[in-house]
């Protein structure tokens, strides 16, 4: 058997300076926008075919711990007070991974007892979960431990898609997760979902659908598979093993999920998100109105007042850079007007409150785009670009007419 | 004794010679080591292919503009000669001034490769040669290869000349094994030149070289009387007169000299700016003491293959200008036209000799000028006759007439095939797959075969070397030469695309191999355009009638699935990579195609030949 080891590519840009500092510009936003934390676990028992993010099975990992983890995050928060001084109010905390639920609730009840007097009083906090990873104990301690949105990574209810995607849960064990994650307390429960994988069928598909939408959840994501380049489904693709995902079903899977989730009470709220009773992943719309957040953990990326960065993705040297006192940052992007201008268009076009047709500088081509139906002529009316179900499919190229 | 000096060269000392051989037979490395032996290059200032100037040339091996160089040897008689070593160009498109070159020369060395036997390009020179009346020195080349077969090699050679065996020189350019001995027989069997000393000059232009510091080069073999360095001279073709800034000889650097008399080899530099006004194959002569007839077998050079050639960049177009303007100084034979095209926008089309002509200058276009281009498939020349009877020269397929056609001529070629002769079914296959007769056919040796075809132009101007070289595994040479044109079955192929035809797509073709490049067309297509907003239908149509469909569907998805907080600076840097894909988009009516699609769609005639059998 081959060990190989992974050799994180990172995003190129300028390089981040090593004490973190960021201009008095960006750190006068701090107090106007919207402020959220994003904690990165990077650990997972095994890697899924289709995953290209910043995880790490437990020969992998080249000295760091598991337990090490918490440690660390706290070192990075104590780096973040240095950089903005005290904590802006924190709105939301999203942990995601890797898997999460690989850690012990007092892990995060760890790193929250230095950070709580920043927390608002409707905090949102969110943990990504796998259905394998969790028990009545550990769901509730993390309820406990102040966690009070949980999303889980259910992908499929089919056995064979599941297979084709690497998962390792029995499509059983998402429901039962689900009951007992309502049993303690939780309120705000999601599933993600993945469309278009090899092998699996429009039937497949609206089972994978009807099961998840009969729980006790007000929340789903649904992503078309993607082939991320460096993945196991990439060379399966490439040598003709597995079929490429075709657009065309993709766009069908789709239509399919929009037609059950109003079915069950659920309306969209951007392209990949739907909620039920107003439910929102409040964490997500900061990212999509271009509020600021820290993101701390190998890999995760962080955006405060139009500069983005983004740290080393491999948790060991991630962490010797914090015990050193220095910033984990690789890089990072000082957004021109002109960037700043495009994210904003690209990000808010996504979601359902649109984009205010006064922010673009050349609104000429909406009428077109109203008239070939991927844009809501009534929103347009009043000001506002909005997709339709047939535009939120062609989103980027809506992007692309509008940005030409 | 002292050695002759140029100027004042007896006859009878001067050998004059030129080295016929196939790329990669050794040619170069051959004019090296005689130049390291006759002492005019010292070994250490030795560059590997002194001769071979341009990079382009160094890199393919092979030699595209012919140089001469004087040398002095020693002959076995103790006697001091002055060998002219007149280098040929060793490609099919440049048979014309391989004619020259040969035309300077009283005799020749055929060099083949010991390993490989003769070539067809070879061999074509060789009955240029032979119909000239020259002296034929074979000589094998490589004798230091493993796989060297000498002894075959010498009978098949003895075959074609009609020699002896045993009179075929062995050499090793590499090594300079046999070399002093070819130069000795250089002189032993090449005759002296034979002209005519005291008369009116005479002197035949055999290459003609534009460098930025002197201008033009021009290089002569002095057939009669004498040339003095403040002469004013005549160009016999165009009656023009320049004054002589320089005379001189090249060895192997150029060193000016008084003059040059009968039978002697070397440079006039005038001060012109551009090779149009030193034309090769020219007669010189003086203004003072003019010659009355010029020297046999001139010709002005004759496009035969088109193409358009377009900036990527539509803002690149005055850049391209100047870069053909710049080209066109050293190469008489390249001609050019504005044109324009609704797919590709504003361009040239050119007119080459042949396809290596068109591949080089086009490598030029983008190696020395840096220069993006799309080139349109190239194509030949028509003579159409309308009803009216009127005519029309044809070279760019998007401008054929639509009906109303009597008679279409296009351009023939006698072509020569050499090939071991287990391919000979396979090469008949192909020829006769592209309108092929065979003319005849001979065997060199027991295992090589000679095939004579005639082919239309048109049916070899794309890719038939290619699908000769697979189908023979690489062992096959080609060359033809152009004979005459001939009226055929031919009609233009247009295609469409939403309903609006694309210039650049229209070819004109034999009425039998329409419809399969209609079909080979439209499904090429379909696979390179991507899917626009709309249903894109494509049609491949003779006038109004539509001889193949394909469709596009409507794109229905174009949205990357996640945007969170990692994705966006990803996400944001494709966007904006595509924002600037779209802008280099050529749209045709509604439909936008990326130019990748143009130079995959327009990089092989028709995609009936299979191009899976390519490495």
């Amino acid at each position: 058997m081959v060990f190989t080891q992974r050799v994180p590519k990172e995003l190129a840009g300028e390089v981040a300076p090593l004490n973190g500092a960021l201009s008095e510009s960006a750190l006068a936003s701090l107090p106007v926008a919207d402020f959220g934390l994003y904690l990165h676990v990077p650990f997972c028992n095994v890697r899924c075919g289709y995953c290209d993010f910043n995880t790490y099975t437990s020969t992998e990992l080249r000295g760091f711990r598991r337990e090490d983890w918490a440690n660390s995050i706290g070192l990075e928060l104590d780096l973040a007070k240095r950089v903005i001084g005290d904590l802006p109010d924190i709105q939301t905390i999203f942990i995601g991974g890797g898997t999460p639920t690989l850690l012990p609730p007092g892990d995060f009840e760890k790193v929250f007892d230095n950070i709580e007097s920043a927390f608002t009083s409707d905090i949102e906090i969110t943990i990504e979960a796998n259905p394998d990873t969790v028990t009545k104990e550990s769901l509730s301690g993390y309820y406990k431990a102040g966690i009070n949105r949980i999303s889980f990574g259910m992908q499929s209810a089919v056995p064979s898609v599941l297979k084709v995607l690497d998962r390792t849960h029995d499509p059983k064990a998402v429901s039962q997760a689900v009951e007992l994650a309502a049993e303690v307390g939780f309120k705000n429960i999601s599933l993600d979902l993945i469309y278009g994988t090899p092998t699996e069928t429009d039937n497949d598909w609206t089972e994978s659908l009807l099961q998840a939408l009969s729980l006790p959840i007000n929340h789903f994501s649904a992503y078309s598979l993607i082939v991320e380049p460096g993945t196991k489904l990439h060379q399966q693709v490439k040598s003709g093993q597995v079929a490429p995902p075709d657009d065309d079903i993709s766009a069908n899977r789709y239509l399919i999920a929009e037609s059950q989730a109003l079915a069950h009470g659920f309306n969209w709220y951007e392209v990949s998100n739907w909620g039920k009773g107003g439910a929102r992943c409040r964490h997500n719309e900061i990212y999509w109105q271009s509020g600021n957040w820290w993101g701390a953990g190998p890999g995760a990326h962080s955006h405060v007042g139009g500069i983005r960065w983004w740290n080393k993705k491999h948790p060991a040297v991630w962490a010797q850079d914090l015990a050193s006192g220095d910033s984990p940052a690789a890089g990072r992007e000082v957004l021109t007007p002109d960037q700043l201008m495009f994210e904003a268009v690209m990000l808010s076009l996504r979601t359902i409150g649109g984009l205010a047709v006064s922010r673009l500088e050349n609104p000429n081509p909406l009428l077109g785009l109203a008239k070939d139906g991927l844009i809501d002529p009534k929103k347009l009316d009043q000001g506002h670009v909005v997709l339709t179900l047939e535009g939120r499919l062609l989103a980027d190229l809506v992007l692309r007419t509008l940005m030409k | 004794m002292t050695p002759p000096i140029v100027g004042s060269t007896e006859q009878a000392v001067l050998r004059n010679f030129s080295i016929i051989a196939h790329i990669d037979h050794g040619k170069s490395t051959l004019a090296d080591r005689m130049l390291q032996l006759t002492g005019v290059v010292e070994a250490r200032a030795m560059r590997a292919q002194y001769l071979d100037r341009m990079d382009i040339e160094r890199e393919r091996g092979i030699t595209i503009k012919s140089q001469a160089v004087r040398l002095p040897w020693v002959g076995r008689d103790g006697r001091d000669y002055v060998l002219n070593m007149i280098d040929t160009p060793g490609h099919v498109d440049f048979t014309y001034e391989v004619s020259r070159s040969l035309a300077a020369c009283e005799g020749a060395v055929l060099l083949v490769d010991a390993a490989q036997g003769i070539e067809a390009q070879t061999l074509a020179n060789l009955y240029l040669a032979l119909a000239n009346d020259m002296a034929i020195i074979p000589v094998l080349n490589k004798i230091d290869l493993p796989s060297a077969q000498p002894d075959k090699y010498a009978a098949e050679l003895a075959h074609i000349i009609g020699c002896d065996p045993s009179d075929v020189l062995r050499v090793s350019a590499k090594t300079g094994e046999g070399v002093p001995d070819l130069l000795h027989a250089i002189v032993d069997l090449i005759p002296a030149p034979a002209g005519k000393p005291e008369t009116e000059v005479r002197a035949l232009i055999f290459d003609s070289v534009y460098d930025i510091y002197r201008g033009v080069v021009t290089y002569v073999r002095v057939v009669d009387g004498a040339i003095h360095a403040r002469d004013r001279i005549l160009m016999m073709s165009t009656g023009e007169t320049h004054e002589l800034l320089e005379v001189g000889v090249i060895s192997p650097e150029p060193m000016p000299a008084a003059g040059l008399v009968a039978g002697e080899v070397g440079y006039l530099i005038t001060g012109v700016k551009d090779v149009r006004q030193s034309k090769v194959g020219d007669t010189v002569t003086t203004v003072n003491k003019a010659a009355t007839t010029a020297l046999g077998g001139y010709q002005e050079p004759k496009p035969m293959v088109f193409s358009g050639l377009y900036p990527m960049d539509g803002s690149d177009y005055p850049d391209l200008r100047d870069a053909l303007d710049r080209l066109k100084l050293n190469d008489a034979a390249l001609v050019y036209e504005p044109e324009s095209s609704v797919a590709l926008g504003f361009g040239f089309r050119c007119g080459f000799l042949g396809l290596l002509h068109l591949e080089i200058v086009r490598e030029r276009l983008s190696r020395e000028f840096n220069l993006d281009l799309i080139s349109t498939a190239p194509n030949v020349i028509y003579r159409v006759i309308l009803d009216d009877e009127k005519e029309m020269i044809v070279t760019n397929p998007s401008e054929y007439p639509n009906g109303k056609v009597r008679e279409v001529f296009e351009p023939m070629v006698k072509a020569t095939v050499i090939s071991p002769s287990e391919f000979i079914g396979s090469i008949m296959e192909l020829c006769q797959s592209r309108r092929g007769s065979l003319l005849g056919m001979d065997y060199l040796s027991e295992e090589r075969v000679e095939m004579r075809y005639e082919l239309p132009l048109g049916e070899i101007a794309f890719d038939f070397f290619d699908a000769l070289k697979s189908r023979t595994k690489g062992y096959a040479s080609l060359d033809y030469e152009f004979t005459e044109e001939k009226s055929a079955d031919l009609i233009k192929v247009d295609i469409l695309l939403h309903g609006d035809p694309v210039d650049a797509f229209s070819a004109i073709l034999h009425k039998d191999k329409a419809y399969n490049y209609g079909v080979a067309m439209a499904g090429k297509l379909k696979e390179l355009i991507p899917r626009q907003q709309f249903e894109v239908p494509i049609q491949a149509a003779i006038g109004s009638r539509i001889i193949a469909r394909e469709s596009i569907r409507a794109i229905r998805k174009d949205v990357l699935a996640k945007c969170y907080g990692g994705d966006i600076s990803r996400k944001r840097k494709l966007l904006e990579k595509q924002k600037e894909g779209k802008k280099r988009m050529k749209v045709v009516g509604r439909v936008e195609i990326p130019q990748e699609a143009f130079i995959a769609a327009l990089s092989t005639n028709n995609g009936t030949e299979g191009k899976g059998t390519k490495g």
